[in-house]
């Protein structure tokens, strides 16, 4: 009980700056992967702070509440995954939470960020299954669907869920807005989405998106985590250690691909959860 | 109390038929739905007063054993004389086969053990609340719809009396349909709901709406033949004609009947591949789509499927059953992406909703069963909302497409608000329908049904996208002025709907009291213990979360009225023409930005699947019959 409250409490003060310095390293190293110097580490929050004091300009005034109310049902999500709550709840929450961002890009009726926010909602249709998915895999091999009781067994996940691992963390491409799956808010301007989701957010109600973005983020890694790690203390140096590698992985990948069509990506992403989590569960079931 | 029930609305009907004067009829329709709603609240205290304790009534009650004979015969000559009316005579003998065969089997047939005629449990004082609370609000809110819909459609003959009438012969016979114990009255008043849901839908009496109430006609009565076999081959063979017996009589003779009745179930719920006929009852003025089409009749083949459950449980029919439903679930879900017309999108929703409860019956253990009663309750709460809100909204608006929608919360807000709250409570957390899918996903789980597992997370994803994009055009601000909308709904409109969102909210908030008080006892009555899949624990933890996650949008909001907040014009590359409503062409002429959904109907249209569909479907079905009367025999 202790352990949980402690727990949500760092993931509500720390996850923004780690969430902001990974962002940061992933700059860093993405400019290095392209042979530029790139930003510095502590560059996101700068920006932040910026945007954070520049004037609220909105279209219409209900995006900044919707906006808010995102940003704090995200928080709800980490610090209830944190605390050790139900895994399916925790992303139940996450979708109610993602909703509100549509909700704030369409609301304005803006091209731009109408069509940015229509494929958010195909990125959230191809995501889902995998997520849905990897919480019946962490419950039938651990008898429950309670984060805590996941994390204290006397194995690691991983161990029987290596499929479902690797849709995990196929989708986590679309959930961290990296190529070749940015289709909802691209990295670049210029491009036929302007940004997309995000074209009529500035100012303080961008900042809001990046700091949801960084708790999104750091609970995301959390999911990672919780596939390693046991009741054995080791399991969370090799847990964190498995993170950083997956987001070094998808800067790579973020790195070396060039934006699918939104209409491949559901595709390509339900093949693969169906492949790998779907094998996985049959072997689960039928072995 | 139950006969009264049946037979007040079935006299009222007669009333009402006669009566022409709208205003004298309008008034006797809102007291005969004030009159069922205390009576299904009077016969649920009283029950309860008595102990919660199942009960099985009237032993003797052969003369009421005499009428119920006597009415399905003139069920069927008004059926054979509707078939020849509407020169589709070959129809006729999908009623009158049947019904020789059953009425042969009363009179001549084998002598059969006495029943009891009307069960009281648990599960039918549930339906019974459904339908008569449910169900007289749509009879009342349907005073004021029908009065704005003669308005909207002046080609359609104004008969009222005749919609009415039928609305009441309806909810009498859904009563006694859930609380029949003899199956032989059962199938009676089966037949009298395909009857009715067929006279509604033909009430324009244009061209298609006859065509679609006759293919909902030969689907039902297919089911309703399928049932007769099955009640006559478990009395010629066991010498019962109860469902008691059906359940627990453990032989092997009751797989074919069960497979039977189940079949007649997946005609009802309009399962794949029978999907067509509900589709097609949409053409019907709303409240009957509300009543029959998605809140109760449809239920009616879920209900029996749940009584069913014990017997189909690790069986093959229970693989047949859950399977259609699982499968009808996820494609039906993908098919509502598909659709514009906000009614083709609640059927197709209806359908596959019914698909997961189906399933959830299908798989038939405590726990399934307890999650497929929990989105029976929600859905018919939330889809009985959403029609009428739609319905209501398409009196005013004189369109139901989704698209024209868009920024609807501008132009009437309460209709907008209501249809926002209704999609919510469909797929949203904390909501009712949510938290019974994740009591299915894990039942599922529980019971390692793979088929289900993949289902339930495929389809979850599907049904919030079409959900989601129509909840994005409800708030989307519209482009350009406001157009004014002139609000034509009545009083008993409004006040059916916000009693639905009372109840919505209250079901959601009541959740675990609903659940310790009512569906675990219903569930050990059937199966003997308890299959409560989601603990009190959570239970409380989500109805504390349900307090949060309705606090923070309103907290927000209001902390946000005080912002200060600049309003600039939507990013349009630059080329704005003063409002947000248009921007500059490249040949320097003002074009109006309109901003659209996504429906794929290229490959996710109804057109081009549903065939490919129901012909697979419906080997399945053939297949598993093979196998299911194989085993028997063999």
């Amino acid at each position: 009980m202790k352990t949980s409250i402690i727990l949500a409490i760092c993931y509500f003060v720390f996850a923004p700056l780690i969430g902001g310095l990974l962002e940061g390293f992933d700059r860093k190293i993405s400019a290095r992967m392209q042979r530029r110097v790139g930003p510095p580490v502590l560059q996101p929050f700068y920006d932040v702070i910026k945007l954070f004091n520049k004037e609220n300009q909105a279209v219409y005034r209900s995006q900044t509440w919707l906006m808010y109310t995102y940003f704090v049902l995200m928080i709800l999500t980490g610090v209830m995954f944190f605390a050790g709550f139900d895994l399916l709840l925790c992303f139940f929450i996450m979708s109610t939470s993602a909703t509100f961002l549509y909700f704030a890009a369409c609301v304005t009726g803006s091209p731009y960020s109408n069509i940015g926010a229509h494929r958010e909602l195909l990125q959230m249709t191809a995501y889902e299954p995998a997520v849905l998915l990897a919480c019946v895999g962490f419950y039938l091999v651990k008898g429950s669907f309670d984060v805590v009781t996941i994390a204290n067994g006397s194995f690691s996940a991983i161990k029987y869920l290596p499929g479902f691992f690797i849709a995990f963390v196929f989708i986590l491409t679309i959930k961290m807005r990296k190529s070749p799956f940015d289709t909802s808010a691209s990295h670049h301007m210029h491009q036929e989405l302007v940004k997309g989701l995000t074209t009529e957010f500035s100012g303080p109600n961008l900042a809001l998106f990046q700091v949801s973005e960084w708790y999104e983020n750091v609970f995301l890694m959390g999911v990672v985590g919780l596939f390693i790690i046991n009741s054995n203390p080791v399991s969370i140096a090799v847990a964190v250690g498995v993170c950083l590698l997956t987001y070094f992985l998808e800067i790579l990948i973020d790195n070396s691909n060039a934006r699918m069509k939104w209409q491949k990506m559901l595709k390509v992403t339900w093949i693969v959860t169906l492949l790998c989590a779907g094998v996985n569960l049959a072997v689960l079931i039928f072995v | 109390m139950v006969p009264f029930l049946i037979i007040f609305p079935l006299v009222l009907a007669v009333l009402l038929y006669l009566i022409k004067a709208p205003k004298v009829l309008n008034v006797l329709t809102l007291i005969g739905g004030t009159v069922v709603i205390a009576g299904v609240i009077w016969l649920t205290i009283s029950w309860a007063m008595d102990g919660f304790n199942a009960q099985l009534l009237y032993k003797d009650a052969h003369l009421a054993d005499h009428f119920i004979l006597a009415g399905e015969l003139i069920l069927m000559v008004f059926v054979t004389v509707m078939c020849f009316i509407h020169k589709r005579a070959l129809l006729s003998l999908l009623s009158i086969i049947p019904t020789l065969a059953i009425a042969y089997f009363e009179l001549f047939g084998p002598k059969t053990a006495e029943v009891e005629k009307i069960n009281l449990d648990h599960l039918s004082i549930l339906m019974c609340d459904i339908v008569g609370i449910i169900g007289s609000l749509i009879v009342i809110y349907a005073v004021g719809y029908m009065d704005g819909y003669h308005k909207h459609h002046k080609d359609v003959p104004d008969k009222r009396n005749y919609f009415f009438s039928v609305m009441f012969v309806f909810l009498g016979s859904m009563i006694g349909l859930v609380t029949s114990e003899s199956l032989l009255w059962m199938v009676f008043f089966w037949e009298m709901t395909s009857v009715c849901s067929f006279l509604l839908i033909k009430y324009t009496g244009e061209e298609q709406a006859i065509i679609n109430a006759f293919r909902a006609l030969w689907m039902n009565l297919l089911g309703g033949a399928f049932m007769i076999f099955g009640i006559m081959y478990f009395g010629y063979s066991e010498g019962f004609v109860g469902m008691h017996q059906m359940i627990s009589a453990g032989t092997v003779y009751t797989t074919i009947p069960v497979a039977c009745l189940a079949f007649a179930a997946l005609t009802k719920s309009a399962q794949l591949p029978f999907t067509p006929w509900l589709l097609g009852a949409m053409i019907a003025p709303t409240p009957s789509s509300a009543l029959l089409h998605s809140a109760t009749m449809v239920k009616a083949g879920v209900y029996l499927l749940i009584r069913l459950a014990p017997a189909m449980s690790g069986t093959y029919v229970g693989i047949m059953v859950s399977f259609i439903g699982g499968f009808t679930f996820l494609v039906t879900s993908f098919m509502a992406i598909s659709q514009s017309d906000g009614k083709s999108v609640l059927a197709l929703s209806t359908v596959s909703n019914l698909g997961l409860m189906v399933a959830c019956a299908g798989v038939g253990s405590a726990d399934t069963v307890w999650a497929a009663v929990f989105l029976m309750i929600f859905h018919a709460i939330s889809k009985s909302l959403l029609f009428q809100d739609v319905g209501s909204t398409e009196n005013s608006l004189h369109s139901r497409d989704i698209e024209k929608m868009h920024g609807l919360l501008y132009m009437l807000p309460k209709h907008a608000s209501f249809m926002f709250i209704g999609i919510a409570g469909m797929f949203l957390a904390p909501f009712g329908m949510l938290i019974s899918k994740w009591a299915a996903l894990k039942s599922a789980a529980d019971n390692t049904d793979l088929l289900l597992i993949i289902f339930i997370c495929f389809g979850s994803a599907t049904t919030a996208l079409y959900w989601t994009k129509w909840m994005g055009k409800l708030i989307a601000h519209p482009h350009g002025e406001p157009k004014k909308v002139e609000n034509v709904s009545k009083t008993s409109e409004m006040l059916s709907m916000t009693i639905h969102v009372v109840m919505m909210i209250a079901v959601c908030a009541l959740f675990p009291i609903v659940s310790g008080g009512y569906v675990n006892p219903m569930v050990s009555e059937m199966f003997g213990y308890n299959g409560q899949v989601l603990s009190n624990v959570v239970l409380m933890i989500l109805v504390s979360i349900i307090l949060v996650v309705f606090a923070i949008p309103m907290l927000a909001y209001f902390n946000s009225k005080s912002m200060d907040i600049t309003i600039k014009k939507a990013y349009m590359a630059g080329v704005n023409v003063g409002d947000n409503s248009a921007f500059v062409d490249a040949f320097g002429e003002d074009k109006e930005a309109y901003v659209s959904n996504y429906y794929f109907e290229s490959f996710l249209g109804v057109e081009q699947n549903m065939r490919k569909l129901q012909l697979f479907t419906t080997l399945w079905l053939i297949v598993s019959f093979a196998i299911i009367i194989g085993g028997e025999f063999l």
